[in-house]
């Protein structure tokens, strides 16, 4: 039987809007009862248009924010961060990479203490020992020992986010959340980042929890997908399943907005508008 | 004749470590109801090229070009005086980042209004009146309550249809938009491409969409200029251009589509080159 890393069940999130001398206060349920699971070595893809709660699930995930109520599971065991601590053997099961690799790396930081901070945080591992995993942890990501002394703003932003993925991978977590890890990145760039994961899932067989709302990207890199739309999961299947046969009226709809590069449409598309001259 | 043609633009930086050619030698010609898309990768200098054009480049930017006509305009010799007066009314230009590019301290109606005053000189209820209609043209839902919201009260779409509401305003020429849905979800990507589309066709303008997505080429434009480190490297229909790419960098870049992946692995930009100039013999 294969292993499910993480299970969410029935997971809601409210954020109170304080009210004010001229307004009421308010709840917005951002996440209104979520329930999923993740096997081992999976990805697990999260569809949607901004301010459909998708991030706000992802920092769920991550133990960055709690939930309001319903149930997390990781590797089997139950987690509410609002009522326990957490330990640093939970935190090094999940890791988050951001969308922006400009605004998630502290530019006064060089990057071999951006690698080692997370040890240092984490674990009793001497200097010497964080200097070596880091090193060894750069050549994985693409990267070399001599980037080991500089800082980020000697990179690209493909680098940039090499050297988020070989943070967030510092404390061999089994679950790794990206939140859009490539929208922010050419298309070359986002190709060799979408193989680099490809590569880092094989070798030490994670589980991606993927956040993104490019569905050609996802269509690529997801075994699951889930459609999420106002704070509801309105699709949830394989990626066969939710590709061929979208149920829902929304994910029919993302489907027709994405961009069709197949030289058929472009002749009907030209076609239209000579039709239309 | 070609509403702008450019021949032989060359546009430098000095640095410290000596000139930095962000763009070599491009040619390039839009006529007007035509839209002419740029695309290359971050760097490729496709951006510089046009904010050349638009003479918004610091000054520490060398422009040189063999000729640069605007609809019989040299803008080269042009004084920056007239330079103005074009820029704006007769070419106008949107930004990728449609929250940065609106002056968050004003209200809509007055960011929009005030470029019926520069260049139209319109009187207050003639602008008063254009502004509405020009909101409603993009598609902004009760626009006379909109004036009066400031940027930041609006979403990131919306935003983006304010500046295409700026930018035609005074009925311009060529617009040229830089990167207008990188910042956008995919539906409403659609929505302003499709907005785009259907205002230059309406007003017969140029469009020169730049951009560095596939997706948004195959779905806007008549003309494609594949660009990579300040050279143009191939220039074609855009049915052309997807169903026979000429150049191996478009045929890199159209292989580094997740959807053309083959089997596991995207093949990326850089393998490709690799591969070519091992090949051919050329330096990378």
């Amino acid at each position: 039987m294969t292993e499910i890393v993480l299970e969410g069940r029935n997971i809601v999130r409210d954020y109170h809007v304080g009210g004010t001398l001229f307004s009421k206060a308010k709840t917005v349920s951002a996440v209104k009862g979520v329930s999923f699971t993740v096997e081992k070595g999976k990805t697990l893809a999260i569809v949607g248009e901004s301010g459909c709660g998708k991030s706000t699930l992802g920092r769920i995930l991550t133990l960055i924010d709690p939930q309001t109520s319903g149930e997390l599971l990781i590797d089997g065991k139950p987690i509410n961060i609002a009522k326990d601590r957490i330990t640093p053997e939970m935190r090094r099961k999940v890791q988050i990479i951001f969308q922006n690799p400009y605004g998630s790396l502290n530019p006064r930081q060089k990057i071999g203490e951006v690698l080692g901070e997370p040890l240092l945080l984490n674990t009793n591992k001497t200097a010497a020992e964080r200097r070596e995993l880091a090193m060894q942890m750069l050549v994985k990501v693409g990267l070399g020992p001599e980037h080991y002394n500089r800082y980020p703003h000697m990179f690209s932003g493909g680098q940039r986010q090499r050297i988020a993925i070989a943070r967030a991978l510092m404390l061999s977590p089994s679950l790794l959340v990206l939140d859009e890890p490539v929208s922010a990145l050419d298309l070359s760039v986002q190709a060799q980042v979408l193989n680099l994961l490809a590569d880092l899932q094989d070798e030490f067989n994670l589980t991606y929890v993927f956040i993104s709302h490019d569905l050609s990207v996802v269509r690529y890199i997801a075994d699951e997908v889930m459609v999420m739309y106002y704070g509801e999961v309105v699709e949830y299947g394989t990626r066969d399943e939710v590709f061929s046969n979208p149920q829902h009226s929304y994910t029919k709809t993302l489907f027709a907005a994405t961009p069709k590069s197949d030289v058929e449409s472009i002749r009907a598309r030209i076609a239209r508008k000579k039709a239309a001259a | 004749m070609a509403l702008l043609e450019i021949k032989n633009l060359s546009v430098g930086f000095d640095t410290s470590t000596g000139q930095f050619m962000a763009v070599q030698g491009i040619d390039l010609s839009v006529d007007a109801r035509e839209v002419l898309a740029i695309v290359g990768e971050s760097g490729s200098g496709k951006s510089v090229a046009m904010l050349a054009v638009m003479g918004l480049l610091p000054k520490s930017a060398v422009v040189t070009a063999d000729s640069m006509t605007f609809d019989g305009h040299n803008m080269l010799t042009m004084t920056t005086r007239r330079r103005r007066e074009i820029i704006g009314r007769d070419v106008a230009m949107i930004f990728q980042e449609p929250m940065a590019s609106l002056n968050p301290c004003f209200t809509v109606g007055f960011q929009l209004e005030e470029v019926l005053r520069f260049h139209m000189k319109m009187d207050a209820k003639t602008r008063r009146k254009r502004a509405i209609e020009l909101l409603q043209q993009v598609g902004i839902p009760t626009p006379e309550e909109r004036l009066n919201s400031f940027p930041h009260q609006m979403s990131g779409g919306q935003c983006q249809r304010v500046m295409i509401a700026i930018a035609i305003a005074c009925n311009p020429k060529l617009l040229i938009a830089d990167e207008p849905t990188t910042a956008l979800d995919v539906t409403i990507q659609k929505q302003i491409l499709d907005l785009l589309v259907s205002l230059q066709a309406k007003y017969g303008m140029g469009l020169i969409m730049i951009t560095h997505d596939m997706g948004v080429v195959a779905e806007t434009a008549d003309r494609v200029i594949v660009q990579y480190k300040g050279r143009k490297m191939e220039e074609a229909d855009v049915l052309a251009l997807f169903e026979s790419p000429k150049s191996a960098y478009t045929r890199a870049l159209l292989s580094a589509l997740p959807e053309n992946a083959t089997g596991d692995r995207l093949s990326t930009v850089a393998d490709f080159m690799k591969n070519e100039a091992a090949i051919s013999g050329a330096p990378s």
